[in-house]
């Protein structure tokens, strides 16, 4: 109840801040909301399938580049920019999913790494398709096509608008399937997989399905930003940035379903709180960082759901 | 084709495979004793080259100052590395792999920020001893004496090291540790002791590949990422934790990238991790690694 009545007023203050903030937060909570797509997914595999990939980065750079390709080279309508970007990086997600799963913890984290290098090296060295180290600039957004209307995404509170409906609308998918016989079956595979061998079911394609969605939902993140910063860069594959949504999910807590997001808006705010006052953002972030490891490793959500249990349980021995 | 750049080539592979296998040897010790994937192994490797470069202006007009920036970086490398050991990776050794992983990353980005805040963002330098300045004549074609000081220095290093952990008692704790760490505890041998000391060795091979590669290569804020993920995957090709394992990585991926940038330029960086992928698919605990555990 008391969860619900929450959720309705933080809903409520992310319609209604455009109006009262700069274009500047709009810009930033934009970018929030694209990382809590990222997150979040990434999450559906560590979380809830307990697989930590170490290459996300491919996924969301594959859409952000097919999201600004299609873009300059056909000036494809906006949902067809953002169908190509999740679809490609669906397919790339099946093929190098299809080798992952098979492995392992460890095994598993350095093969998606493998892999999201070589996607990385590809974009980096196949200069006359992506620009090389250049990247791709003056990535026009598409209007929004919708019943026959055609809405302009220039304005960034419109394209705010835009992105909110779309990661609400993720988000949303991502917490029914986790919630579903299909994310019951993922949560199987992580707490025991030898286990959920035994009785049958058979964990790698399960694992393959999860590994799929993950992919297809950075696909989409990776082009709502591209959309966003209007440019693309080979950073957004290299290995670095598959660090993000490990951190972003860490820092909120991967055992909650929405850590990550909460994760999403700490990282990416701090990151920019940061960067206002330093050139060197990296060095700070790092500190932060190795505070939250060391004082809060389970994450804010987590830290909160453990004094919460401690008062309940101190309370109880009160009134007992 | 003609032989003599065949053998060019090899030699040229074999000197960046002997660099590769300073900084993965380190990385695959600290993994097999300590458990962790140590992100911040490649920053440990810049930053005994950046500190190489700054000795080296300092001591600029003395002779020999290449050898004694050596010894004086790398050894405050070490320092470092033994301080990190202690003061953090302690607090983690019981959780989640995952909190190593990230604490190591935090480590990167503390690092990181630190070189550029002090040595800035444009490459850096620093020469080799005038002695080994030269070059040498290889089947008529001239070939870089440091090269093939590097090869020469790799494989003295690598015997040293495998009679440091193969016939001593201390290196025989070493590999107890690595094999069973509650057993070698319970048989009395300072365990605590040990991963102090394997992770400050770890961190000084780094920092010596770091110094080493100054010459040869440039001393950029980006080195540090860059080798990681080529360490990375010569310890996946090898086997997690295995020190053959990472030789015979070092060698076949700093072959592969000699030849693959000398045929393929296009494709050079792409062979390392086809190579790291094709491996993990075949024999996913890589060439010579046990079972996962």
């Amino acid at each position: 109840m008391i969860k619900n009545i929450l959720y309705g007023i933080l809903l409520l203050a992310l319609i209604s801040c455009p109006f009262v903030i700069t274009n500047y937060w709009v810009f930033l909570l934009t970018e929030v909301l694209i990382m809590a797509i990222f997150a979040t997914s990434f999450n559906l595999l560590l979380g809830y399938t307990g697989l930590v990939s170490f290459g996300q980065a491919a996924y969301y750079a594959v859409g952000a580049y097919t999201a600004a390709l299609l873009i300059k080279n056909f000036s494809t309508s906006l949902w067809m920019t953002l169908a190509g970007g999740i679809l490609s990086s669906l397919l790339v997600a099946l093929v190098i999913g299809f080798f992952c799963v098979r492995l392992n913890r460890l095994y598993f984290s350095m093969l998606t790494m493998a892999f999201a290098s070589m996607i990385f090296a590809i974009i980096f060295k196949w200069r006359s398709l992506t620009g090389g180290d250049d990247g791709i600039s003056a990535i026009a957004r598409p209007p929004l096509g919708l019943l026959g209307w055609e809405i302009p995404l220039n304005n960034p509170k419109v394209y705010y608008f835009f992105v909110l409906f779309l990661a609400g609308i993720s988000i949303w998918i991502m917490k029914r399937i986790v919630e579903s016989p299909l994310g019951y079956l993922l949560q199987a595979n992580r707490d025991n997989s030898k286990r959920a061998e035994f009785i049958g079911i058979p964990i790698r394609s399960f694992r393959l399905i999860a590994f799929v969605i993950a992919g297809l939902f950075a696909g989409l993140a990776g082009s709502l930003y591209a959309l966003l910063a209007g440019f693309v860069s080979p950073e957004i594959a290299f290995w670095a940035k598959s660090g993000d949504p490990v951190m972003m999910s860490l820092i909120g807590g991967f055992h909650s379903f929405f850590g990550p997001t909460l994760g999403a808006a700490i990282y990416t705010l701090l990151k920019d709180f940061i960067a206002i006052k330093t050139d060197n953002w990296i060095l700070y972030l790092g500190i932060v960082l190795l505070v939250i490891v060391l004082v809060l490793p389970e994450g804010v959500l987590g830290a909160w759901k453990k004094w919460q249990m401690k008062r309940a349980s101190k309370q109880w021995q009160k009134e007992s | 084709m003609d032989f003599s750049i065949i053998v060019s080539i090899f030699l040229m592979g074999l000197a960046s495979a002997m660099l590769l296998f300073l900084i993965s040897s380190g990385l695959t010790l600290v993994f097999g004793v300590l458990g962790i994937v140590n992100f911040a192994h490649g920053s440990l490797y810049m930053l005994g080259a950046y500190l190489a470069y700054s000795s080296t202006l300092l001591l600029n007009p003395m002779l020999g100052s290449f050898w004694l920036a050596l010894t004086t970086s790398t050894i405050v490398v070490a320092v470092i590395g033994l301080l990190i050991e202690r003061f953090l990776l302690k607090h983690i050794y019981k959780t989640d792999h995952i909190y190593q992983l990230l604490l190591t990353f935090s480590l990167v980005m503390i690092i990181d920020g630190l070189v550029k805040m002090i040595w800035g963002l444009d490459p850096k330098s620093f020469s080799e001893p005038a002695f080994l300045s030269g070059s040498l004549s290889v089947l008529g074609r001239p070939f870089p004496a440091y090269a093939i000081f590097i090869i020469l220095a790799g494989i003295v290093l690598s015997l040293l090291l495998w009679a440091f952990l193969s016939k001593t008692r201390f290196g025989r704790f070493i590999r107890a540790a690595s094999a069973d760490r509650d057993m070698t505890n319970a048989l009395g041998i300072n365990v605590a002791f040990i991963f102090t000391a394997v992770f400050t060795l770890g961190s000084w091979l780094a920092a010596l590949g770091g110094v080493l590669a100054g010459p040869l290569r440039v001393t950029s804020p980006d080195m540090g990422s860059t080798i990681i993920i080529e360490s990375f995957a010569v310890v996946v090709i090898g086997g997690l934790g295995s020190l053959p394992g990472a030789f015979i990585g070092s060698l076949l991926i700093g072959l592969l990238d000699a030849f693959g940038i000398f045929y393929l330029p296009r494709f050079s960086m792409a062979f390392t991790y086809i190579l790291m992928a094709l491996v993990l698919i075949s024999k996913p605990t890589g060439l010579f690694g046990t079972e996962e555990n």
